[in-house]
């Protein structure tokens, strides 16, 4: 199955793969064919709001199947950047490609919020996931399927007010990948978790990207967390992209290694020298 | 609902066979004390007649077929009035939340009209339609109409926006969020909106049969005030606050049923 997803990927996904490859744990039987991440190209991104210019030029290459941290001060423009790509707001000047022509299930948001459906079971939160598909017939099977991945199959005849905040988060997730996404915006996702939930969910998020292959965008204030997560970390600063760092580390990581510690240094001082100059 | 009614008690003081009886120990309570007191001469009967003189002009009416023939004509008015003014009081708030036009184009006269008292359009409504049904109809549906706009209209506004933007993300229609979101979101505030119209309906519709009306409840304890027949002045009253009480049941049926999603109404 390994060697099946590799000769798809391009080679830069190939380089950023390899190195967790011996450690991969038992490969899954049902690894979907078709869901393999969508390569992700911006070119002079703009946007502004009213007088305030958010984004000022990004230009921007993730390979398909890469795994990208976006991180910055607050307001500088990353949860723009995100929304930009996920299609939920208006571009005003540039461009995003995915390479090819996109569906609208193939590209799916998460946000700080589970945003659940609080009068609809578990369950049926999950299908709404499924977009045009609802209606077909193997909705319920396939929203078994992904509530599975998540670890909540008990959880699925449930109202989502009596699940945690973790469980809820996860019913999102659920319903996220339910259409096999090829792109996975996450927009702070853990942000409201308490500190053991979010490294079980930081856990699971890395499990299901390994798993499928999509390509993933994680907007996050924690250089920790994307670190630790992904393979390459995006500054943003003053609405351009500041530094670009790659993360070489293999995986699975181990948490707070000296590594990743210097990583995470290094990264909080570009942070912190763009506070000081404001 | 009450705030208290929300909040749930440790399970030390849950007595679940109780529960349903509970709330009737204060009535009859109080019955019993009105009993005594009527007995004893506390209280002279031509100022409140005993509770069970009352009974026994309940059963002379039941009797006759009497009671039965005013409760039903009454029930009738109100239930048809009701849904006269609930559809549109409905539709009207689906459509001004729905849509900022239809918004700007009838809500300033429908808050103008909400602030007359209905009730004060009797002697116009008596000039309009005579003392027949039509009359009764008009200012129940009148009284219920605004309850029910206004609650429904601020359930709609108040659906998440995040909610709404998840719903468009994942494909759905504007029918799909209608049924799927925006509905179901506003569901416990138009509640809130019917029982109040409850309330409403009965006030109206009383007040409608006592001054011109020839059956009905009201006109039955108008008639029977005529005669001096207090007990049956008192009957009538305590009859409107049974059927009060069954209306908000009712309501209350209907909003577990629905509402079973919402964590008020779960049951522990």
């Amino acid at each position: 199955m390994q060697t099946a997803l590799r000769t798809s990927l391009p080679e830069t996904e190939l380089a950023s793969r390899a190195s967790f490859a011996p450690h991969a744990r038992v490969v899954r039987e049902e690894r979907p064919q078709q869901a393999i991440g969508l390569p992700l190209s911006i070119r002079g991104l703009r946007k502004s709001f009213g007088s305030n210019e958010v984004l000022r030029g990004v230009d921007l290459h993730i390979p398909a199947g890469q795994f990208v941290a976006i991180v910055g001060k607050s307001g500088c423009g990353k949860s723009t950047l995100l929304r930009l790509i996920a299609g939920l707001d208006k571009i005003d000047a540039g461009s995003i490609s995915f390479g090819q022509d996109t569906q609208p299930e193939d590209i799916r948001v998460m946000f700080q919020e589970p945003r659940l459906l609080p009068w609809a079971r578990v369950l049926s939160n999950v299908e709404v996931g499924l977009g045009r598909d609802r209606a077909s017939d193997d909705a319920h099977a396939r929203a078994e399927k992904a509530l599975g991945e998540v670890g909540l199959a008990d959880k699925r005849d449930q109202w989502p007010s009596v699940l945690s905040g973790g469980q809820k988060q996860r019913v999102a997730l659920g319903r996220a990948l339910v259409s096999r996404p090829r792109v996975l915006a996450f927009d702070e996702p853990l942000g409201a978790l308490d500190a053991l939930t979010r490294i079980s969910m930081q856990r699971l998020l890395e499990r299901v990207w390994r798993d499928q292959g999509f390509t993933a965008i994680l907007v996050t204030h924690d250089v920790a967390e994307a670190v630790a997560l992904t393979d390459r970390v995006l500054v943003i600063d003053e609405g351009r992209i500041a530094h670009d760092v790659v993360v070489n580390a293999g995986r699975p990581r181990e948490r707070g290694s000296a590594e990743l510690a210097s990583l995470e240094a290094s990264i909080l001082s570009h942070l912190l020298s763009a506070e000081d100059r404001t | 609902m009450s705030l208290i009614d929300s909040v749930s008690l440790p399970r030390s003081f849950r007595l679940p066979r109780v529960d349903g009886l509970i709330q009737w120990i204060v009535p009859l309570v109080v019955i019993a004390i009105w009993q005594v007191a009527s007995v004893t001469g506390f209280v002279p009967t031509r100022v409140l007649p005993a509770p069970s003189d009352v009974l026994l002009a309940g059963w002379k009416l039941l009797l006759s077929g009497e009671l039965v023939r005013n409760i039903w004509v009454s029930f009738w008015r109100a239930s048809i009035g009701f849904l006269i003014g609930g559809s549109i009081g409905f539709a009207f708030g689906l459509a001004n939340g729905l849509s900022q036009l239809s918004a700007k184009l009838t809500d300033t006269t429908l808050q103008m009209v909400r602030n007359v008292p209905h009730l004060a359009l009797i002697p116009l409504v008596i000039l309009w339609f005579g003392i027949d049904e039509s009359a009764k109809l008009f200012l129940v549906a009148l009284g219920v109409f605004f309850p029910i706009y206004l609650n429904t209209l601020h359930g709609i506004r108040t659906v998440d926006p995040q909610l709404i933007e998840m719903g468009r993300i994942y494909g759905m229609s504007d029918g799909e969020l209608f049924r799927r979101v925006i509905f179901p979101g506003a569901l416990p505030s138009i509640f809130v909106g019917i029982r109040f119209a409850l309330g409403i309906m009965w006030l109206t519709l009383i007040v409608a049969e006592t001054i011109a009306a020839s059956s009905g409840l009201g006109y039955m304890a108008m008639q029977a005030r005529e005669f001096m027949l207090i007990d049956v002045v008192v009957l009538s009253i305590l009859i409107y606050a049974l059927l009060g009480k069954l209306a908000d049941s009712a309501s209350r049926v209907l909003e577990r049923l629905t509402l079973s999603w919402h964590p008020a109404f779960q049951k522990r």
